[in-house]
């Protein structure tokens, strides 16, 4: 019987079924310090071991500062923030699992380190207690994120129990154009679904445009899926894929090499292979996006407006046009281009990788940051990202522009370290959520890509790149 | 695992759409190593005119008198009434964790995010998805609402309405089951399933 691939990989690691709740096989846990502690007291209460320490990875980066940091896990300031990377420390330490710590190179957001590394590999069954995980479906693997129950029920049984997810297809056709990045991509998707277009779902993107589309632009769109409300989203493995996993640290070599990548190259749904539900998205038709709201649906193409709540004839959606509008401090029917900026975010586990930072510093060299933007920071996804665009000079182009260069984390997509947005601040970002208070309480944000965050830092406002 | 059979209760009415995980529980609250005391702090920046930070003496705090949970009349409801997509973003356990210790045990909305889904099951919350058309109606309604997990049935004055749930789910909520020691029953086919994986994918 023709499968799709999230079927296939879901039967790979299945190791038992019972009344439609299957026991799969877990491959690799990526673990952090924010949704972990509670999950390793469990395992101590109850007096379990870890089934598989080899399984685990682990990396604290949502409450590391992302300023001067050398002398390690003191230098986080906020005593709660530095007894959670302490934790961690611990009880990889105790539990002896594999840890990347706060100021080794290696270290950076999970979901950009675990690709990085090798550590998450095409096939694998992957989780995290963290919502994006979705990000390495892009490798074809099956990732998703867990809660904190389920962390510590992966690190006792090595296995979860999963309902299995429908189907849907979402084929994205033809040339993007140069402006338009993975991350419009997936803004545009999410503008047309909705943020539970997704749920219940598992999604494959495919089509050209995706074929096309780099390992880590299929990373940001795969990473924004549970934007979208899909808790898997997945991209089948091409030759871009064993090109971009080879010669990793984690990755396999001599013969286990050869044998992984004849797996690797099965995995694509089959060509007859039955969808729940499949959309068509014309590639041409996309722009650059911005959001204007509290919800990553609420978006429009950068030359667009914010919406007319009277023109909604949904009560329920008119009625959140009217919330977020108001939460915002805009007024409908404003030009999106006319809307002043005080800090801009380049970072988060959507775009933080290399390609990012290239595009933005492309964007960003030889210009100035316009005087009213208080604060541009860019924040890369990793220690090794970080040498790597030193040693490209992105650095030099970016602090020349005016823009704060710094150590990496997740930093100001969710504030929960020092970085983060004042009461009635705006910010340009390109991180996943522009949820009531994300960047920080009483503040606004508004997502977009690289390029754009770029852009709207010299422009001061928000603004197309110029050609 | 906390049990759930089932419940009699006024219901908060919080008429909302898409509300997200961050809005449940804000992340300055997620640097906590515990998993209790999250309670007062569910919908911190709703609830509450200052910004919020863990340690703060929360009585002490400036409430905002037009947020829903602080009206008196729903300080005993243990069913939350809210509008779809409940729970989405991001999948931190905080947010059952905060509607629990706060006293909510139900949650009844036209649908929920799955990771958010999943983890009230793990904390003794039953999420009830209704239809739209019954969730309106239900905003109209001010009485006491039974909901009962074993027959799936959610009960007015005037009416019923029965909702569906995975029987795997409903069989460990009903009977407050552990799921690592359920799971560690399949330790030996875990084992073989384990070997075989190895051997074809020798390189995990």
């Amino acid at each position: 019987m023709s499968q799709t691939l999230y079927d296939k990989l879901m039967s790979t690691h299945m190791v038992h079924d019972q009344d439609g709740a299957s026991l799969i096989y877990i491959d690799r846990q990526l673990i952090h310090e924010v949704t972990s502690p509670q999950a390793f007291e469990g395992l101590t209460l109850a007096g379990r071991k870890i089934w598989r320490n080899k399984s685990n990875l682990a990396v604290p980066d949502h409450n590391v500062p992302t300023t001067e940091r050398s002398s390690g896990v003191s230098s986080i300031t906020d005593p709660i923030s530095r007894l959670q990377v302490e934790t961690l420390d611990k009880n990889c330490e105790t539990f002896e699992i594999n840890e990347i710590q706060m100021n080794d190179i290696r270290q950076g957001i999970v979901h950009v380190i675990g690709p990085e590394q090798g550590a998450t590999l095409p096939g694998m069954s992957i989780v995290c207690g963290d919502s994006h995980t979705t990000t390495h479906g892009a490798l074809g693997a099956l990732a998703f994120g867990i809660g904190t129950s389920e962390v510590e029920h992966v690190l006792a049984t090595g296995c979860l129990w999963q309902n299995k997810a429908k189907n849907m297809k979402i084929e994205v056709k033809g040339q993007l154009a140069n402006d338009v990045s993975a991350k419009d991509v997936a803004l545009y998707v999410i503008g047309k679904i909705g943020t539970a277009g997704g749920t219940g779902f598992a999604i494959e993107f495919c089509g050209s445009t995706i074929r096309d589309m780099s390992i880590e632009g299929r990373m940001t769109l795969c990473n924004m899926s549970i934007e979208a409300g899909a808790k898997v989203g997945i991209v089948a493995v091409d030759d871009k894929t064993i090109n971009y996993v080879k010669g990793r640290p984690f990755s396999p070599v001599g013969e286990n090499w050869d044998a992984a990548v004849k797996y690797w190259k099965t995995l694509h749904s089959d060509a007859d292979s039955n969808f729940d539900e499949s959309i068509l998205i014309d590639a041409s038709l996309i722009k650059p996006q911005v959001t204007w709201g509290t919800s990553p649906e609420m978006v429009v193409d950068i030359n667009g407006s914010t919406p007319d709540p009277k023109l909604e004839k949904d009560e329920v959606k008119a009625e959140s046009i009217r919330n977020a509008l108001k939460y915002i401090h805009l007024k409908p029917n404003t030009s999106m281009s006319s809307v002043a900026i005080d800090k801009v975010f380049i970072g988060s586990c959507t775009n933080s990788r290399i390609e990012d930072l290239r595009i933005a510093a492309s964007v960003a060299k030889g210009k100035k940051i316009a005087h009213n933007i208080k604060l541009a920071l860019v924040v890369p996804g990793s220690g090794l990202v970080k040498k790597q665009a030193e040693d490209e000079g992105l650095d030099k182009i970016f602090k020349d522009a005016g823009f704060e260069w710094r150590e990496p984390g997740c930093s100001m997509c969710l504030a929960m370290n020092a970085d983060k947005l004042e009461v009635g601040e705006r910010c340009a970002s390109t991180s996943n959520r522009n949820f009531e208070g994300r960047q920080g309480q009483g503040s606004f944000t508004h997502l977009v890509s690289p390029a754009i965050a770029a852009a709207s830092a010299i422009a001061g406002h928000f603004s197309g790149v110029e050609t | 695992m906390k049990k759930f059979t089932s419940l009699s209760s006024i219901a908060t009415p919080l008429d909302r759409a898409n509300i997200d995980t961050d809005a449940i529980i804000p992340k300055q609250f997620l640097k906590s190593i515990k998993k209790s005391g999250f309670g007062p702090n569910l919908f911190d920046e709703w609830r509450y005119l200052d910004h919020g930070e863990p340690g703060m003496d929360n009585s002490k705090r400036p409430i905002n008198p037009d947020f829903v949970l602080n009206n008196p009349k729903y300080s005993k409801a243990q069913i939350l009434l809210t509008r779809r997509n409940f729970g989405c973003g991001s999948s931190r356990e905080h947010a059952p964790w905060a509607l629990e210790d706060f006293g909510f045990r139900a949650i009844i909305a036209p649908s929920f995010a799955d990771i958010f889904y999943n983890n009230c099951f793990k904390n003794g919350i039953l999420p009830v998805v209704l239809s739209s058309e019954i969730v309106d109606g239900l905003f109209e309604y001010t009485g006491n609402i039974v909901i009962d997990l074993h027959d799936q049935s959610v009960t007015t004055d005037t009416h019923s309405f029965e909702f569906n749930v995975d029987p795997e789910r409903k069989r460990r909520l009903i009977n407050g089951l552990d799921d690592i020691g359920l799971t560690l029953q399949y330790e030996d086919q875990i084992r073989l399933f384990e070997t075989e994986h190895f051997k074809k994918h020798p390189w995990l």
